[in-house]
Order: structure tokens, then C-alpha cells, then sequence
């Protein structure tokens, strides 16, 4: 134990960490200082240059989705944003049709119907089954099967199907709808209020008030009697038939609806398991005693059994929103403007900027499952058992 | 129950069941006869058009399909069902891809011996195990052999392997490459040495962080920038070293969960007898660990094989890619409904036997009450 011989250095534990992680640092080090001396040289051999130069010069590509402002003359960088709100866009619609479908099939595979129950398996193990890619190509085959353009399927009067999307009505805003906009946000805040109020106030004197009939009532009728009040202020350009295409209204893409159905239906079955493991987690003696306490079963459901599987559920669910997410980027194989197919696919073809353009989509990735899963984290904490339990 | 449903002489106990779990309320009875209705609905119409009335070798004429314009339901549009023709004269691309025909032999060995690989793996009631298991371990070798060429058997380029060849190989490989290097990230995520652990997560974390496709990327056009030159390095590899650390970076998180399960103890114990960390790991740990985290490990291996498909983006022909080129020819486009369905069902069959496999270890392990 006394005496520093080299065999006691050796096997003391903390010098033998050190010297491990020295010798990782020192490879990993190597490893780099490789990496870029090789590529560096090959950058050379092949004449790019390096940096975030190229950001500003013009992008010289159309994108056939823009929320903002985008023409082939603007910038890689204005291309990029494009792109990421794109994914952000088709990210956020496909977590929504995701989670109705998962919750409907999850609740669906508890039903006490035999039949019921194994439809709903029946469709959780078809669609889990097979590539998300194949989803996602099948459906937009099936949307390009739709008629053309000139014969265009109509229907609800105003909205025209085609295999190039679905046209319908663009809603033109008029002076006014401001104030109507502002009667929304006035009539949530009113509802916020009001359900605080009302919970202290039952709390008090154990007066349940209908607090969601009330509120619903200002958030559905009080827009619309301000809307009707300021006559209207709200025009539709309606599309129309002119040559090969149509002229005004909103489309909506087939490649949208394709990343829609695809990614909806497959994480919608994922979603389904992790409900339905959810629900069956909350034990049954929960149920039993909420019953023999003379709950109703829907307040049983609400305030006892949704609340404990909602504990499971959130850190797979996240999950499925993380994955969502990054198979969002599958929008290439049909042409989906998302930041993989335009910036990380056109963006490095035309300016050969391989490992910025690589970098930064991988970061941006990177920095939106970060984002979500810190958010999910920060909501889970909130579900959790409160106390020391 | 299905059983007891159509024994028809327990007419009684039929009953009953059939009332408690299909008629038990107005409501659930309703669904119940919606239910039947669209059973009634689908099923006849989707195997009328798989099988009935399908076209398989010759159409409605009783000619040889040889291309599309041969197909029924080209020529009667809206009568008859699948033309399966596509599939069938284009089975070899399916299987093989471009793979020369007079060497499909070396192919088929390697998919007939796979199963025999693999058998001592998933199931250790098998006959001879012990010796089974040399053969897992020489088979990649032979496979290598066999699929690529070298002395006495012609060389096949991977640029010529395709369709499924090519989607088990990519899966299969990359996950037994990955496994070892899972082990180590797990353990890594877990060690106590700062430096160590920082380098797993900020590995795993990147990996599962972005999506595959991106990777895949990464692998196609950074790895030729990254090598020195006069080191090329193929497509099939490229795919398979982005496949590789996918698949690693996944496993690790399933092993870690099987780690986490292992009270501390174990190791304690095990360090207090005297045994080095890398013995008690190896002896102690690992076996127990590794056997908890099974079931989620095949279910990480079912996803690399779903996602052996995105390699098509990056030009390579898997299943999902070769079925696609075959769309693309002139003489069999637009029979995009076959294609899919076919591949569909391929993958389905793979990914739904593992995963009952799975199901079935989950069950074993819960009975088993040997840790």
C-alpha cells in the first residue's frame, strides 16, 4: 500500500481512470486532427472553399411550398428557413393526426367488444409492420391517381380534388377582423379567468359552477356576434378553372396530404400501444374504488384514471413525437419541400458546400428533438407524483 | 377464443360468449353488427383482388402475361384484380437484384443457411447447440464468401446485389456489426469516468437525434471527403456503415435499460469477491442485463429492418427500391398497387414474426425465475 512503485500507480483506480480517459481524449484527438488534414486536402483537390459564405448568394431553385416569402432569386439562407418551416409545419399537423388516430385506436383496443377490440389490433399490427417510407410513397401513388386537373372531382360546392391537391377557398381578411382576432384572444383570457375563479371558488364553498358550458359558450358565440356585428369583414376568392390550372383559392398538396396520411397512420398505431399500456397500467383497484366512492364513470375516467395513465404515457409519446419528426425528413423519396429535400438536397447539389449544409440540417434536427424532448420533460415533471413517493 | 367461437357443439358456452363480448349493451351490439358489415365488406373484395380473380402467369384470355398491356385489369379496367405478373417475372430482381443469374445459387445457399445461423441465437432449446453456435460464428465469413466471391467463385460487384438481398444484408449486418459496439456504449453511458461517459451520450444523443436519412447522407457524401485518397470506399458499405451506427446507437439505449435493471449490488458483490470490473461485467452484468434487455434489442432490430428502406434515397436497391426501378420500366409501369403490396407483405412477414419472437421471449422471461 506504501511507496509509489509503478505497479501501485498502475492499479491505483483513479490514476488508471485518468490514464484511460487521456488515452480516449488522445484518440479521439487523433482521430480528428486526421479527419480534417484528409479533408481539408480533398476540399482542396477538388477546389471548395469552406464557410458560410455561399448562405448569401441566390438560391436559384423554386420551392413549391412557401409559408413566407420566397422567390429562386433569394438566398440559400432564406431557402433554409423555408425548408424548416416546412418540416415544422408537416412535424406539427402529423403529431396531431397521429395522436387522434393513436388515442381513438388505443381506447378502441381496450373496448369490452371482441370484435371492436381486434379491428383495432388488426390495423396496429398492419400498419406498424411496414417501412414508414413505403406508407408515405403508397399514399402519394394513390393521391396521383386522382383525376386531373380537368376534371377535377367537386365537391362541398367550393372545393375542387385533383392529383395536384385540393383546391378550396382562400378566406381574404377585410378591415375589422382584426377586432374580431382580438375578441378570440380577449374571450381564451375571459376562460382562463373564469375557470381559476371558478376552481377557488369550489374550493370554498363547494359550488361546482359549468364552467366548460360557459366557457365554450364566450369562446364559440362571442367572435361570431363581434363577426356579425362588423358585417362580416371576410371575402373568399374562390379558385377557378382557367387553361391548365387552377386560378385563386388555397391548394393544399398531395405531397403534404401524403406526408399527412403516411406519417399520421404509421405513429398513430405506435401511439395506440403506449395509450392502451397506459390505460391498463392504472391498476384496477383505482377503478373499483373510485366506483365505490359513487363516482360517475366519466368523472372516474377523468379524474382518476386519465391522470395516473397520462404518467406512463407522456415519456413514449414523446418518443413518437421525436420520431415523427425526424421521418418527417422522408419527404424527399416524393418531393416534400422540407429542409432535407430543398436545403440539405438542391441548397448542397448546387453549391457543393457538403459539410456545412450536412452540418447544419443534422443541428437543426438535433436542436428541435432537444427542444421537444426538454419541453416533454418539463410537462412530464408536472404530471408526476407530487411529494415524496 | 376464436377457438371456442366456431365449436359449434358448446353451443351454450358459444353463447354466453358471444354475449358478454359481442352483444353485452345496445351499443356494443350495434358496433358489433358495423363491424360484421365491413368484414363482409373488405374481406371478400381484398382477397377477390389478391387471389380470386388476380392474374398470375397468364390473363383472362389465357395468354402469357409478358408485359403490362397483357395484364386484365389493363385491359378491362375496373373487372379483374391484381396482375401479379410483374412480381413473378421479376422475381429474380426482387430477390437478387442484379445479380448474375448463372451465380443465384451462391445466394440461395447463403438465405438457406441464414435461418440455420441464426436458429442457436434466438432459441436455446435447440438440438447440438454448443456446435450450432461455431457455425453462427464462421457462417458471416462463408456468407462473405459465398455472396462476394474470391478464389474459385467469380467476383459479383456490390453495385449488382439488390432487393431483398440487399435489405438483409443491410439489416442483419449492421446489426450484428453494431451489437458489440452497442455493448460498449451502454457501458460507456454508465461508466463513472467523466470523460468516457460524455463521449457515449454526445454519440448516442447525435445519432438518435437526427434522422436516419441524414446519416445516410453523411455516409454517402461526407465519407469520400473524410478518407484519404485512392480509398474508395463502395455504396453497399457506405449504407452499411451509416446502417451500422444507427443501429448501435439504438441497441445501446435498449442494453442500457436492461443495465439499469441490474441492482447495484451484483456488481457490488461481485467486485468485492476480488473480480476485476471487466470480469464482473463480462460474468456478472452482462449475461443478466443482456437477457432483460432482449426483447427491447429485437425490437430495435425490427426498426433498422423497416428502415433498411430508406437506403433508396441514397440510390441503392433495396426491396422498397428495386420495386420502384421496376415501375420505372416502361413495359410494367403503373402497376404501382402490386409492387407496394408485395413489399408491404415481405416486410410484414419479417417484422411480424420477429416481433411475436419477441412477445414470446417477454413471456418466457416473466415465467423464468431463475434471476
Amino acid at each position: 500500500m506504501n511507496g509509489l512503485t509503478l505497479r501501485n500507480i498502475f492499479f491505483d483506480e483513479k490514476i488508471r481512470s485518468i490514464l484511460i480517459q487521456a488515452f480516449v481524449v488522445g484518440l479521439i484527438g487523433a482521430g480528428i486532427y486526421a479527419l480534417v488534414q484528409t479533408t481539408s486536402y480533398n476540399l482542396d483537390k477538388r477546389g471548395i472553399d469552406t464557410g458560410f459564405e455561399f448562405l448569401k448568394n441566390p438560391a436559384g431553385y423554386d420551392i413549391s411550398l412557401t409559408l413566407i416569402p420566397y422567390a429562386s432569386t433569394d438566398t440559400h439562407l432564406q431557402a433554409y428557413f423555408v425548408g424548416l418551416i416546412n418540416t415544422l409545419l408537416i412535424a406539427v399537423t402529423g403529431c396531431f393526426v397521429a395522436t387522434i388516430i393513436g388515442f381513438t385506436i388505443g381506447i378502441i383496443r381496450l373496448s369490452s367488444n371482441w370484435l371492436f377490440r381486434n379491428f383495432a389490433y388488426a390495423y396496429v399490427e398492419a400498419t406498424r409492420n411496414v417501412p414508414i417510407l413505403l406508407h408515405i410513397i403508397f399514399w402519394y401513388t394513390v393521391l396521383l391517381e386522382l383525376p386531373r386537373i380537368k376534371e377535377a372531382d367537386n365537391f362541398l360546392k367550393f372545393f375542387f380534388l385533383s392529383n395536384r391537391g385540393v383546391y378550396s377557398p382562400a378566406p381574404i381578411l377585410q378591415d375589422g377582423m382584426g377586432i374580431v382576432f382580438l375578441t378570440i384572444i380577449f374571450s381564451i383570457i375571459f376562460a382562463i379567468i373564469f375557470n381559476i375563479w371558478a376552481k377557488k371558488k369550489q374550493e370554498n364553498t363547494g359550488v361546482q359552477l359549468p364552467v366548460f358550458l360557459i366557457n365554450s359558450g364566450v369562446i364559440i358565440f362571442l367572435p361570431i356576434i363581434v363577426f356579425v356585428a362588423l358585417g362580416m369583414p371576410l371575402l373568399w376568392d374562390h379558385p377557378v378553372l382557367k387553361g391548365f390550372n387552377f386560378k385563386g383559392g388555397m391548394v393544399i398538396r398531395p405531397e403534404f396530404v401524403a406526408m399527412l396520411l403516411g406519417l399520421g397512420i404509421y405513429t398513430g398505431s405506435y401511439i395506440a400501444e403506449v395509450v392502451r399500456s397506459g390505460i391498463i397500467s392504472v391498476s384496477k383497484g383505482q377503478r373499483e374504488a373510485a366506483s365505490a366512492l359513487g363516482l360517475k364513470k366519466n368523472i372516474v375516467m377523468k379524474l382518476i384514471i386519465v391522470p395516473q395513465a397520462l404518467r406512463v404515457i407522456i415519456p413514449p409519446l414523446t418518443n413518437q413525437y421525436l420520431n415523427l419528426t425526424k421521418n418527417s425528413s422522408l419527404g424527399i423519396a416524393i418531393g416534400y419541400a422540407d429542409l432535407v429535400h430543398g436545403f440539405g438536397g438542391i441548397s448542397l447539389n448546387v453549391t457543393g458546400q457538403a459539410i456545412e449544409i450536412m452540418a447544419m440540417v443534422m443541428a437543426t434536427y438535433l436542436t428541435i428533438s432537444l427542444t421537444i424532448s426538454l419541453f416533454m420533460n418539463l410537462y412530464n415533471k408536472s404530471v408526476q407524483f407530487k411529494g415524496n413517493s | 377464443m376464436l377457438i371456442r367461437l366456431l365449436n359449434v357443439s358448446n353451443f351454450v358456452v358459444t353463447k354466453n360468449w358471444a354475449k358478454k363480448n359481442l352483444f353485452s349493451s345496445w351499443a356494443s351490439a350495434l358496433i358489433t353488427i358495423f363491424c360484421f358489415y365491413i368484414i363482409l365488406k373488405i374481406i371478400p373484395a381484398g382477397l377477390d383482388w389478391l387471389l380470386f380473380s388476380a392474374d398470375f402467369v397468364y390473363n383472362f384470355r389465357g395468354e402469357q402475361i409478358i408485359d403490362r398491356t397483357f395484364c386484365s385489369r389493363v385491359i378491362e379496367p375496373g373487372q379483374h384484380g391484381a396482375c401479379w405478373a410483374i412480381i413473378i417475372v421479376r422475381w429474380n430482381q426482387f430477390m437478387y437484384g442484379f445479380y448474375p443469374v448463372e451465380e443465384i445459387w451462391r445466394v440461395n445457399i447463403v438465405f438457406a443457411l441464414t435461418p440455420l445461423a441464426l436458429l442457436p441465437l434466438f432459441f436455446d432449446k435447440v438440438l447440438f447447440r454448443k456446435q450450432f453456435i461455431y457455425f453462427t460464428f464462421i457462417f458471416p465469413f462463408i456468407a462473405y464468401y459465398l455472396l462476394y466471391g474470391g478464389p474459385g467463385l467469380t467476383e459479383i460487384s456490390t453495385s449488382k446485389w439488390g432487393g431483398l438481398l440487399v435489405t438483409l444484408f443491410l439489416g442483419l449486418t449492421g446489426i450484428i456489426i453494431a451489437f458489440p459496439f452497442s455493448i460498449l456504449l451502454a457501458l460507456g453511458r454508465r461508466s463513472k469516468m467523466p470523460i468516457i461517459k460524455s463521449v457515449s451520450v454526445i454519440f448516442i444523443e447525435c445519432i438518435r437525434g437526427v434522422p436516419l436519412i441524414t446519416i445516410l447522407f453523411f455516409g454517402n457524401i461526407m465519407l469520400p471527403l473524410f478518407l484519404p485518397d485512392g480509398v474508395n470506399v463502395d455504396n453497399l458499405l457506405r449504407g452499411l456503415v451509416a446502417m451500422t451506427f444507427f443501429a448501435a446507437a439504438y441497441m445501446a439505449e435498449a442494453i442500457r435499460g436492461g443495465l439499469q435493471a441490474i441492482p447495484n449490488g451484483q456488481l457490488e458483490a461481485a467486485r468485492s469477491l476480488g473480480l476485476s470490473y471487466w470480469q464482473s461485467t463480462i460474468q456478472i452484468v452482462l449475461p443478466q442485463a443482456l437477457r432483460i434487455s432482449i426483447p427491447a434489442i429485437v425490437n430495435s432490430a425490427i426498426g433498422v429492418i423497416k428502415d433498411t428502406s430508406l437506403v433508396l434515397i441514397v440510390g441503392l436497391f433495396d426491396l422498397l427500391g428495386i420495386g420502384r426501378a421496376a415501375l420505372a420500366d416502361m413495359n410494367w409501369m403503373k402497376l404501382s398497387h402490386e409492387v407496394y403490396a408485395f413489399v408491404a407483405i415481405i416486410f410484414f412477414i419479417l417484422c411480424f414474426s420477429m416481433s411475436r419472437y419477441s412477445l414470446y421471449l417477454e413471456k418466457k422471461l416473466k415465467t423464468d425465475n431463475s434471476i
